[in-house]
């Protein structure tokens, strides 16, 4: 049995060690904002945050997190969360929005490491997120208007 | 060609391609091998005798497990054909990555299986101390005299002496993910062990390196 908190909570799961995070996070705690894409670690859309840190959730099989705290999409918070909540509607950034529960937590995660990222920044901390619409740009725009958001 | 030829040579050339893939295949199981360390005794000559042994070794250390995270940019490399890596990381702080972006986003401390994908992929590869060599000790694109040079010069080698070389070939747990590198990725040749003798007994005969 694995035991591990999911947004604040403590949760256990009983199931094979070898189930991936995602799988858990979206059948099990049915939180489905976290989203599938690739299963392989190459396109970012099933990221979480482990410890802090972002993380691809399609490659962590349960039995590496227990003890470990669980962020998703629906569990964010903070004034990094906040900052991109508000710039991601102002500017619209989604299109279809498979992506972008992946892309928030990945650029909620670098304003926590890097609250005044640059462009190169933003290229090497968002270049695992891929969007099949390409808003790409709109993301990037997103995330300079929330970290000057954060700096009054 | 009328129909009636193709149906004769289709026979023929599956002959021929069966048998062809033979040759690769003998090929392959003497490139997964490493001769040992003792077999190079009927070597009188000692320099001749420490070049050969040198030259075994390096069928491990230009092993694309090897060289991938040896690169000489500072975009690691990936899979049998060296290919830049995807998704597109860099070296960042201790090559651990940048931020956002650390190699422990998608690695962990141990290579972890993925299930239902292509025939292409059955593992993420991981280890505890997964990261990237410094870029000194770039291996990419070299020839095997020069990475020769280069890992015994303490100023491209992580400061070590040739003991420390001798000892860090043969049991670091990182070089040693080289012959456990997960499953659908071709460990390097022999066992870390047989290499670790090959790299001792050249250091023994002199260390010396192809031109
Ligand atoms: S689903 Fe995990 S990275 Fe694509
Ligand atoms: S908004 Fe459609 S995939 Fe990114």
């Amino acid at each position: 049995m694995v035991t591990f908190t999911l947004n604040g909570t403590e949760r256990t799961f009983n199931g094979d060690p070898d189930t991936p995070l995602l799988w858990v996070i979206r059948d099990f705690e049915k939180l489905t904002g976290t989203k599938y894409g690739c299963g392989i670690a190459q396109c970012g859309a099933c990221t979480i945050h482990l410890d802090g840190m972002p993380r691809r959730s399609c490659v962590t099989p349960i039995s590496m997190i227990e003890g470990s705290d669980v962020v998703t999409i629906e569990g964010i918070s903070g004034k990094e969360a906040e900052a991109i909540k508000t710039a991601w509607a102002a500017i619209d950034v989604p299109q279809c929005g498979y992506c972008q529960s992946g892309q928030i937590m990945s650029a909620v995660a670098l304003l926590q490491m890097v609250p005044k990222p640059t462009d190169d920044d933003i290229n090497s901390a968002m270049t695992g997120n891929i969007c099949r619409c390409a808003t790409y740009h709109r993301i990037r725009a997103a995330i300079h208007a929330a970290a000057n958001s954060m700096e009054g | 060609m009328n129909s009636k030829t193709w149906l004769l040579a289709f026979p023929a050339c599956f002959l021929v391609v069966a048998a062809m893939s033979l040759v690769p295949w003998s090929h392959a199981q003497e490139e997964q091998s490493l001769r040992p360390a003792a077999a190079f005794k009927s070597i009188e000559n000692e320099e001749e005798r420490s070049l050969a042994l040198f030259q075994e070794a390096g069928k491990v250390i230009q092993h694309p497990r090897c060289v991938n995270c040896h690169p000489a940019t500072d975009r690691p490399l990936q899979g049998a054909n060296m290919q830049p890596h995807q998704p597109p990381v860099f070296r960042g702080n201790g090559g651990m990555g940048l931020p956002g972006m650390h190699c422990t986003t998608c690695h962990s401390a141990e290579n972890i299986s993925v299930v239902g994908q292509a025939e292409t992929i059955k593992s993420i590869p991981g280890h505890p101390a997964w990261h990237l060599a410094p870029i000194e000790m770039a291996w990419e694109g070299k020839s095997l005299g020069q990475i020769c040079q280069q890992i015994k010069d303490p100023d491209r080698n992580g400061n070590m002496t040739i003991d420390e070389l001798v000892e860090h070939m043969a049991h670091d747990e990182l070089v040693g993910w080289g012959w456990n590198p997960g499953a659908g990725r071709e460990p390097a040749p022999g066992t870390q062990e047989e290499f670790g003798k090959l790299i001792k007994a050249w250091v023994e005969t002199g260390a010396v390196c192809p031109r």
